[in-house]
């Protein structure tokens, strides 16, 4: 049951993402160009999320003791701003504005069969190993 | 374009409403960068991710196949290709999340990290864009 829901939430999501036009690198483009030629459409796509979103977070989550298929809610705890979450953010919107495929968008994009956006998730998931290699040695020293 | 804007308020709803239900019935943020990793270093501790990301996949195909849309184009060099792959990998590593974590679910938990994040990766996007396309960098 819990692998069925996971499906059908990456069924829905996916679905969003390609109706939203998200995996459209072009639209994705014509966003991120304020400054020129702006295509403001894709700002809905984080008012339509945020619009879910936020009410549940706020309001229906306090009201639910557990998940229906999990033991417990795994929320983050962090809650300082600080020099890695700044940096880490300010190469994701370089990298973004770059190709214009963030992570959720690369994903989905696989379904479109094209070699190239395979090689944008290889290099994604490379730079994560990079983080999380580094981050082993650094807790390994400390 | 007032259609272009209806789709993307659509898809966006779809998106939270998916982060909703997987919030609801795993217990799990929908940020898509974390669950990626989480299937690539750990798969076997994460079936639930795996078949997440065949549902990303598949749902992109569902849109495309029942909605007969195009698929779009994707002409971007291989370098600045896995360049730009390497650095979305080591930037939602380091910080944290992407555009569904940060921007969908962190803004709806009104968390100051998510908006900080959200914020600035909106804002490095919007001057890399303006500097690859007005700037004279190509």
């Amino acid at each position: 049951m819990k692998l069925l829901m996971a499906l059908l939430c990456g069924i829905l999501f996916g679905f969003g993402l390609a109706l939203s036009g998200m995996t459209d690198i072009a639209n994705v483009i014509g966003f991120l160009d304020l400054f020129g030629d702006w295509n403001p459409a894709l700002a809905f796509v984080m008012v339509g999320g945020i619009l879910v979103s936020l009410p549940f977070f706020q309001f229906g989550l306090g009201k639910i003791k557990a998940p229906l298929f999990a033991s417990s809610f795994r929320l983050p705890t962090k809650n300082d701003i600080d020099g890695r979450l700044i940096s880490g953010a300010a190469l994701f919107g370089i990298g973004w504005g770059l190709v214009g495929l963030c992570p959720g968008p690369a994903i989905a994009s696989l379904a479109y069969l094209n070699i190239d956006i395979l090689y944008f998730g290889v290099a994604m998931l490379a730079g994560m190993f990079v983080v999380d290699f580094i981050d082993g040695l650094l807790t390994e020293h400390s | 374009m007032p259609e272009a804007f209806l789709m993307a308020l659509a898809g966006g709803i779809c998106i939270g409403l998916a982060t909703v239900f997987l919030m609801i019935t795993l217990g799990r943020i929908g940020g898509i960068s974390g669950i990626v990793f989480s299937v690539a270093k750990n798969p076997a501790e994460n079936y639930w991710a795996i078949l997440f990301i065949a549902g990303l996949i598949l749902g992109a195909f569902l849109f495309h196949f029942t909605a007969g849309q195009p698929i779009p184009a994707f002409e971007v060099s291989i370098p600045l290709t896995l360049a730009g792959g390497f650095i979305v990998g080591v930037g939602t590593k380091l910080g944290s999340g992407c555009t569904s974590g940060h921007g969908i679910c962190g803004i709806g938990r009104l968390s100051t990290r998510s908006i900080t994040a959200t914020c600035t990766f909106m804002l490095l996007g919007f001057i890399t864009v303006y500097l690859r396309l007005h700037g004279g960098i190509s």
